[in-house]
């Protein structure tokens, strides 16, 4: 039976693992390399690095962090951050990522969805988006979460799947560091209207938010950071936990 | 041990060396020519994208006829494995041919979504590059075209509808999953293959 997955997140700055509140006041978790090796024996089904970088000569050492990335461990993993050329993308593919993640430069050119997924495949473009609640509407923003933008999340979502993204990477920027669990609404209507996986994330602080956005939120995967970095939650206590309410996960 | 690696627009060749390189391979060749494949004590065939364009890379390299006629151990992987079959109905081409089989598209259901994608059970396994591999082990999928089963198929697994999660015949394996990817079990897959 195919497995949810449970995939810790490393943000990476200047080739360092940072971690912030809602996307400010970051501090150092460590190297990526380290933190991925162990994430990837404590049974993560795969990683996601976001490059949080300032600066485009920065983000270059991205393609070598990942090579030592593909090179350390050997479960799947996904690079987004500054991505929005398809050079971009052959590089850090080449270089032994999985999959790449879009999230502003799909808001401001939507085609670059499908010229990569007609370029790579759409089983390796997720589209990330982070969406944050604005009197009642769901709405899509950009930058880090910090430009909001008219886009619908529900519809922006539909667009992404029929321009060719192999997967969905939900962050609710309401949520996201705040430990109160994920967006269980926002999470459902996302999944149950698309044919595509959604990976929910924001707001994951304890085993039982992960119960709730599998069983009631259907995601298909959920996202952390900081509560795997500073084991607030072990990934390994967490799937033991799953099983025993029979949600399907890989020991 | 010379290892080759078929070289066709084929994503996720880094993995794949990385992975043998920790397996003990110091220097796995990524080639096109027809002689270095040949004279390999075994080939590994990747795949990652579309079926067509793949074809057409191998069909203006040359490949075709040199892929099917190896008597080496032979392992295609995710789309190497739907390539090494007859035809796919991913837009409707024909592919290598050595196993005989065609390769069908997954229709979604409500709740079931396609791609195939994330950690999946295989069972019934019935080859030595299986060997110390627990039955209902996980492994790493991501797809949307499956071969169904067949007299070929070595390892079963369940996703919408029971399908090959691999396949042999005489010196040709292949697996649809990635083992590369796939933690301990699939460096223990690829070892097995390397040892055959």
């Amino acid at each position: 039976m195919l497995t949810k997955r449970i995939i810790p997140c490393l943000d990476v700055k200047d080739g360092r693992t940072v971690k912030g509140v809602n996307f400010v006041d970051l501090r150092d978790a460590g190297d990526p390399v380290e933190l991925a090796d162990r994430y990837a024996k404590e049974g993560a089904d795969e990683l996601v690095f976001l490059d949080i970088s300032a600066t485009l000569e920065k983000r270059k050492t991205l393609v070598d962090l990942v090579k030592s990335v593909a090179e350390a461990v050997h479960i799947p993993f996904t690079v987004g951050g500054g991505i929005s050329s398809v050079s971009d993308v052959k590089a850090l593919l080449d270089a032994g990522a999985d999959k790449v993640s879009v999230n502003s430069s799909a808001v401001k050119n939507p085609g670059l969805i499908n010229e990569l997924s007609n370029e790579f495949g759409s089983q390796c473009i997720v589209v990330a988006i982070d969406s944050r609640n604005v009197d009642g509407v769901d709405l899509v923003h950009t930058h880090g979460g910090t430009k909001p933008t008219e886009l619908k999340t529900l519809e922006w979502a539909k667009e992404v799947e029929e321009r060719g993204a192999g997967e969905i990477l939900l962050t609710s920027m309401d949520h996201d560091g705040t430990k109160a669990g994920f967006a269980m609404e926002l999470t459902k209507q996302l999944s149950e209207t698309l044919s595509i996986p959604v990976i929910a994330s924001g707001g994951g602080g304890t085993e039982q938010h992960f119960k709730d956005i599998f069983v009631g939120g259907k995601a298909d995967a959920a996202l952390a950071a900081s509560i795997f970095h500073y084991k607030e939650v072990e990934i390994a206590h967490l799937k033991n936990e799953l099983k025993k309410v029979n949600i399907p996960v890989r020991l | 041990m010379k290892v080759a690696i078929v070289k066709y627009n084929a994503g996720n060749i880094q993995s794949v060396k990385f992975a043998l390189s920790r397996l003990g391979v110091e220097q796995p060749i990524l080639t096109d020519d027809p002689e270095e494949i040949r004279s390999a004590d075994k080939v590994i065939f990747p795949g990652q994208g579309e079926a067509s364009t793949a074809m057409k890379s191998l069909n203006e390299a040359g490949l075709v006829a040199v892929l099917k006629n190896l008597n080496q151990p032979f392992l295609g992987v995710c789309l190497g494995m739907q390539l090494m079959c007859e035809y796919t109905e991913e837009n409707n081409t024909k592919c290598i041919g050595i196993i005989p089989e065609t390769v069908k598209k997954f229709n979604p259901s409500s709740d079931m979504k396609v791609p195939h994608m994330g950690w999946n059970n295989i069972y019934d396994l019935k080859s030595p590059i299986f060997s110390g591999v627990a039955d209902e082990e996980y492994i790493y999928f991501v797809h949307s075209y499956y071969v169904p089963k067949c007299d070929h198929t070595i390892a079963e697994c369940d996703y919408l509808l029971p399908f090959s999660a691999a396949i042999q015949k005489d010196n040709y394996f292949a697996v649809q999953a990635h083992p590369e990817k796939s933690a301990d079990t699939g460096m223990k897959i690829l070892e097995n293959f390397l040892k055959l």
